[in-house]
């Protein structure tokens, strides 16, 4: 569950990113972010992954109180969070199944795991045959597929993806959108910001749109508003 | 650290070091060549700080007594310097005695031929009961009517123990700065690796890998790094240190300056350069580490 209350973020005197931001997401819920560029919506991504703190608020992100993580225990949060960026951010010279083998190794799974795992994955986002691949030799919708079997291994309890389709063309966004929705059909809870109004409206899921650093709608009729 | 990992990460930590070829080998070589210097000013400070200790063991004071007092006068200054309270030994050497001694000694070099006893003084020859106190005894000695000169080991002993002084605060100065410079190469090189791997590291954070966890090949790197160079470093200094003692031993036939063995001193120097290695390695990497982990993932 991922939940803030009162959330305000400034990164510098008289910056407002954020002014007062309270929302809550369920457990297997699939809720779209939506706003103009430079309302806030990364830096909502970034206070649920642990990467900044906020100024004032509360955020509770699956068990954890993110105004007083400590340190150390970021990387177990992050465990439970799956991260999608617009771009990709894969290495590129480790093969697709590196890829995403690294993301289990990284945290201490043992092999066994990782060679069971690892195909189940790839299989899952519909890369089972190019486990041999270097990303450079994927299309932008398979190089973003790698990314998302990247932060489902772990098994993480949510998702959340920063404008996943942004590099895309419309089919492949589709295709990514249908994926993220499967997953989350699969009970992951999905969190994903973009720009797209036409998946925003074929999806039907529930909207949140964000102006200025407040919240100015939240639906659950897939409608996405125009400012 | 959980057992599964550790194969991956010094895995991880070798693969650093050839993937940075050219570094690495430079940091080697120069980790190599402090080491190297640092090594011999420690097993030059030990030689000095023996070579001190026997001189002041060896220790023995000459009184000399005036020309003009008799055989018999001469032997009473003996007397009273047997009663000094440092004094352990005071003997007493006739002129012809030192001759003798002195003609054993230099037997053979024609500069000395022709010399007569009358050319020698009397003397009384000391031992002391505590070597910490010759100046004083000395002093006392000195002090003694019908004693003319003196002369002591301990001169040289002491020259020996002002050149061990200087010697120890010049190496020590030395010491530190060398290791500070293999630690900062190493450091450098450290830090080029985590630049390259930057981006695997912000993946690496961002799924939720420990620090300690992504740290780990980067220490090994180090760690691999100095040891490599203290480990060659201790090789040449043997090799270097056999040289010159051999040097010497042909060269000072007296065995003044004779060097202790190498392997004398193995364990020490073992200690030494492991140390070290592990010093400009580990802390070299771990200063570079916890710059480079502060700053933000991405
Ligand atoms: N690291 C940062 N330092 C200073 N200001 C920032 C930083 N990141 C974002 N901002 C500012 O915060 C506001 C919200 O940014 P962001 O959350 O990235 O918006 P969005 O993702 O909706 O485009 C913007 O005004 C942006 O300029
Ligand atoms: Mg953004």
């Amino acid at each position: 569950m991922i939940e803030f209350k009162k959330v305000k973020k400034s990164y510098s005197e008289g910056n407002h990113a954020l002014r007062g931001i309270s929302m809550q997401i369920e457990d297997g819920e699939f809720c779209f972010l939506v706003g103009p560029s430079g309302s806030g919506k990364s830096t909502i991504i970034k206070l649920i992954t642990g990467e900044i703190r906020p100024t004032s608020g509360s955020v509770h992100v699956n068990g954890y109180s993110l105004e007083r993580i400590r340190k150390r225990e970021i990387p177990y949060l992050r465990r439970t969070v799956g991260v999608v960026f617009q771009d990709f951010r894969l290495i590129e010279n480790m093969t697709v199944y590196d890829n995403v083998a690294f993301a289990m190794r990284v945290v201490g799974a043992q092999s066994r795991e990782i060679r069971e795992r690892v195909p189940y994955v790839l299989d899952l986002v519909g890369l089972e045959n190019k486990g041999r691949r270097h990303p450079g030799e994927l299309s932008g919708g398979e190089q973003q597929r790698l990314a998302i079997a990247r932060a489902l291994v772990n098994n993480p309890s949510t998702i959340i993806a920063d404008e996943p389709t942004g590099n895309l063309d419309p089919a492949r966004s589709m295709e990514i959108m249908t994926l993220l929705q499967e997953i989350n059909n699969l009970g992951t809870t999905m969190l994903v910001v973009t720009h797209a109004k036409d998946l925003v409206e074929h999806f039907v899921n529930r909207v949140i749109t964000i102006e200025e650093g407040l919240i100015t709608s939240d639906r659950t009729d897939g409608h996405y508003e125009d400012q | 650290m959980k057992i599964n990992n550790i194969g991956y990460l010094l895995k991880a930590g070798i693969r650093e070091i050839f993937l940075h070829g050219f570094m690495s080998f430079a940091a080697v070589v120069v980790t190599v060549a402090c080491l190297l210097i640092v090594g011999s000013f420690s097993i030059l400070l030990y030689n000095v700080n023996i070579l001190v200790e026997r001189l002041n063991q060896t220790n023995e004071v000459i009184a000399y007594i005036d020309d003009s007092f008799s055989e018999a006068e001469a032997q009473q200054v003996q007397t009273k310097i047997n009663l000094l309270d440092n004094v352990h030994k005071a003997e007493f050497m006739t002129r012809e005695e030192a001759l003798d001694r002195f003609v054993a000694e230099h037997g053979g070099d024609p500069a000395f031929s022709g010399l007569e006893p009358e050319d020698l003084r009397h003397r009384v020859i000391i031992t002391l009961e505590d070597n910490a106190l010759i100046e004083q005894t000395v002093s006392q000695v000195e002090s003694i009517q019908g004693v003319v000169k003196i002369t002591a080991a301990y001169e040289l002993a002491e020259g020996f123990s002002t050149l061990q002084s200087v010697l120890q605060v010049g190496s020590l100065a030395i010491i530190g700065v060398l290791l500070l410079v293999s630690l900062l190469i190493i450091s450098n090189t450290v830090k080029l690796a985590m630049y390259d791997r930057r981006e695997e590291i912000a993946i690496m954070k961002m799924v939720g890998a420990t620090n300690g966890f992504i740290r780990v090949p980067f220490v090994v790197q180090g760690f691999i790094l100095g040891m490599v160079g203290a480990g060659t470093a201790f090789g040449l200094e043997w090799l270097l240190y056999d040289f010159v003692v051999k040097k010497i031993a042909q060269l000072d036939t007296l065995m003044m300056f004779s060097l202790v063995p190498f392997q004398q001193v193995l364990v020490p120097m073992i200690c030494t350069f492991g140390a070290a290695g592990l010093f400009v390695g580990v802390v070299g990497s771990w200063t570079s580490i916890r710059k480079f982990m502060n700053a933000p993932a991405h």
